[in-house]
């Protein structure tokens, strides 16, 4: 008998899964084939760049929605990840033995060694993600193994912003300070600046954000998923209960430091410019505000928030770059005060009687878990026949 | 004789830098303390002290000869209390609402910091009116009203009239006086400019100790002011009736109110205490340099660290964190270190790498990783038999 349930329910999930993936596939063709026939150029490489910001929100939602981790030093890994591909860009094109332009203005006379591997491109795309990866992971070993959590941990990884801005910053010879890496030519022997390679990075962007939301979505689903927001709600008991969270920590950090480069170099590619700024402290908590709008816990909500607040910010900055701040300071305010779970999350509470309330639909409200409860739905079915 | 005089000026020096991070992160960790809660908006209130002691300088000079000398000394107490009380009204509007969310607190706090950053550049009396109007009808209002017995149950509506009503006629008033006074009334305060504080005659010039060597009296000034907030924070918290009672909540805030501690009182009262002390904070950074809308980011991340390091048991571990912390960053920063160590070169090299402001920090970063491995809780970790310390 219970076997048979669980067989039942493994079907029905499936199903759902299925579905689930061709509405993804389904949003990711539309976003491929349909919407530059409507936009193009500036808006539509607006359009990548913000969908490339939407992996990091990811990334954030990952660590902060599920395994309640606030990091406010995703910057540093985003950057890292855009840096490793500026890298490549900056070499790609230059003759063996000469060097990037803004290294003879300071007078080097080398390739400094680290640069030396991103010359080839199959490296820096693995370095993109790999680098963060690792010193996500080291930082987290680091902290997670002590029990430090919540508040200092915040602070912690804010000031590893501080430190990577400053090292970035101050090293003029190694990475061409505030300026930055920018000026790119070819990639894999194709111009960048080119239409049709700014249409295969919008394109690759969609699909790395479809395949993000995949590996997410498999990572908080199932036995993982139940440990990470087990840390999340409670993590003493959990440790009671015989786990040891630093390891699942460690894991899940390091692997939205990698979500972090990815989303970084994706970003950096559409945009022609990565520089110490995106290492700013403020764009940082910018990231945990597009998944705080969108919902947090909610993928499909980081996404969502990510596009939104991009989109509002590039709108507004527009029209009045004077008092855009304060629009964002009330945008932190409104959303931790008013609506703690996002535009998700209030779509599904206030939005769904809403809108019962003006189609006149009838809902009688119960109890959540009975609704859910596959035995109480087994009674009903079997009730029904 | 020369490596003497490096180490006391490094010495001198690191004292100086680490007496500002103090003053600086005083306040921040007796909040941290008590409620767990990082403020983040604690440089702009830092900010808000620096503008208090520009503007008090500037209403001295109009006073004339001995009293345009003295400000700095009336500045003090203005900027705790304008400080202070911005710090009761982020406590009571925002973050009483948050207690037990530390993080979301954080982030909020977050958007009080850009407001008033933006709030620094943009002030104008337009603004500065049109705020008070809105205030006045909108609080004003609430305050009619609620004293209708049916108040809770019209709350919803009240609000969504009186927002919207409050905010246009204060944004008309505003319009109107823009289009009438023009200029006059339109011209920011401040602007995006860093305004400068002068120092007054008696803290210009310095104390020499020997050689090349001297003090000067500004940063003999911050020691001393940072000595006497030490001395009284100390004795509030030791002596004072209110003292005992914060004292009491911060070990153990449950207990306290069964036995009837007030603590919903004794957070506002904290957090006040805690933004009064940047406000004076504020005050010794003006005299340091130019002050400008980001001068609160330069130093909050550093006196963060100082609370990590220092651990929230007891005020001293701030004391030591802070006077670690600028010692070791004047040392490695000013290239003392490599001048000592310069006949092994490798070691040289290493530390010549790190001898600039900026990277000194690097360098600061990682020794702090360092030092939580072995004291995570910093150097006075809170005691106590919590699991969720």
């Amino acid at each position: 008998m219970v076997i048979n349930l669980g067989n039942r329910l493994k079907g029905k999930s499936k199903n759902n899964l299925l579905i689930e993936a061709g509405i993804v596939v389904g949003i990711a063709l539309v976003l491929i084939l349909i919407v530059p026939l409507l936009v193009q150029g500036f808006r539509l490489n607006m359009l990548g760049r913000f969908l490339a910001l939407a992996i990091a929100a990811l990334a954030i939602d990952l660590i902060w929605g599920y395994t309640g981790l606030l990091s406010l030093g995703h910057g540093v890994f985003f950057a890292l990840g855009g840096y490793a591909i500026a890298m490549h860009l900056q070499l790609a094109p230059l003759a063996p033995g000469t060097l990037p332009e803004f290294m003879n203005l300071y007078g080097v006379t080398e390739l400094p060694f680290f640069w030396q591997p991103f010359a080839s491109f199959g490296f820096s795309a693995i370095a993109v993600l790999v680098i963060p990866l690792l010193l996500g992971a080291a930082l987290g070993y680091l902290v997670f193994r002590n029990r430090i959590r919540g508040v200092y941990f915040s602070i912690l990884t804010q000031a590893a912003t501080i430190v990577f801005f400053n090292f970035f910053n101050g090293q003029q010879k190694l990475f061409n300070g505030t300026n930055g890496l920018t000026n790119y030519k070819t990639i894999l022997g194709a111009s960048v600046s080119e239409p049709q390679t700014q249409f295969v990075f919008y394109t690759l962007t969609i699909v790395f954000l479809a395949a993000t939301y995949a590996l997410c979505r498999w990572l908080t689903s199932g036995r993982f998923g139940k440990l990470l927001v087990a840390i999340r709600d409670d993590e003493s008991r959990v440790r009671f209960s015989g786990y040891n969270p630093t390891g699942f920590k460690v894991v899940v950090f390091g692997i939205s430091a990698a979500l972090a480069g990815l989303s970084g170099a994706m970003f950096t590619i559409q945009t022609g410019l990565i520089s110490p700024r995106a290492m700013d402290i403020a764009f940082s908590i910018e990231m945990v505000i597009w998944v705080a709008v969108g919902g947090r816990a909610s993928l499909v909500g980081a996404i969502l928030g990510a596009l939104v607040v991009n989109f509002g910010k590039s709108l507004l900055s527009e029209q009045f770059p004077d008092i855009w701040l304060f629009f964002q300071g009330a945008l932190f305010l409104i959303v931790v005060t008013v609506l703690p779970d996002g535009l998700i999350g209030w779509l599904r509470t206030e939005g769904m009687n809403l809108l019962d309330k003006i189609f006149g639909g009838k809902h009688i409200a119960t109890y959540p878990s009975l609704e859910e409860d596959p035995e109480v739905q087994r009674e009903r079915e079997t009730l029904n026949k | 004789m020369l490596i003497v005089q490096g180490l006391l000026e490094g010495l001198f020096n690191g004292l100086s830098i680490g007496a500002v991070l103090l003053v600086a992160a005083l306040g921040l960790a007796i909040v941290f303390g008590l409620m767990g809660v990082i403020n983040m908006a604690h440089g702009e209130f830092m900010m808000l002290g620096a503008y208090t002691t520009f503007i008090v300088q500037n209403v001295f000079k109009t006073f004339g000869s001995p009293w345009s000398e003295t400000y700095i000394i009336f500045a003090l107490p203005v900027a705790f209390l304008l400080t202070a009380g911005f710090g009761i009204l982020l406590e009571r509007g925002v973050i009483r609402y948050l207690y037990g969310r530390p993080l979301e607190t954080l982030l909020a706090t977050w958007g009080v910091s850009l407001i008033l950053q933006q709030f620094v550049r943009s002030v104008n009396w337009v603004l500065a009116i049109a705020i008070v109007i809105f205030s006045a009808l909108f609080f004003g209002g609430l305050w009619f009203i609620a004293k209708r017995a049916d108040y809770d149950r019209i709350k919803t509506l009240v609000w969504t009239i009186m927002l919207p009503l409050s905010a246009a006629i204060s944004g008309a008033i505003g319009f109107v006086l823009a289009q009438t006074f023009k200029l006059t009334v339109t011209k920011p305060w401040f602007g995006a400019q860093n305004v400068d504080v002068t120092a007054p005659a008696w803290l210009r010039g310095g104390v020499r100790v020997f050689g090349t060597f001297q003090i000067p009296y500004a940063r003999l000034f911050i020691i001393i002011l940072t000595a006497a907030c030490m001395a009284g924070i100390y004795l509030f918290l030791q002596k004072s009736k209110w003292g005992l009672r914060i004292r009491s909540v911060t070990q153990n805030r449950t207990m306290s109110s069964c036995l009837g501690i007030p603590t919903q009182q004794v957070d506002s009262l904290t957090f006040a205490l805690g933004s009064g002390l940047a406000g004076i904070a504020g005050c010794a950074i003006s005299l340091l340099g130019s002050v400008g809308p980001n001068t609160g980011q330069n130093y909050v991340v550093d006196t963060f660290m100082v609370v990590v390091v220092g651990g929230v048991g007891k005020l001293a571990g701030s004391v030591v964190a802070a006077i670690a912390i600028g010692t070791v960053n004047y040392f490695v920063g000013s290239g003392t270190i490599a001048l000592l160590v310069q006949p092994i070169k490798p070691l040289a090299d290493f530390f010549t790498f790190f001898a600039t402001a900026s990277m000194a920090k690097v360098m600061v970063f990682f020794l702090i990783i360092s030092f939580l491995q072995f004291r995570p809780g910093g150097i006075f970790p809170q005691k106590g038999r919590t699991v969720d310390a």
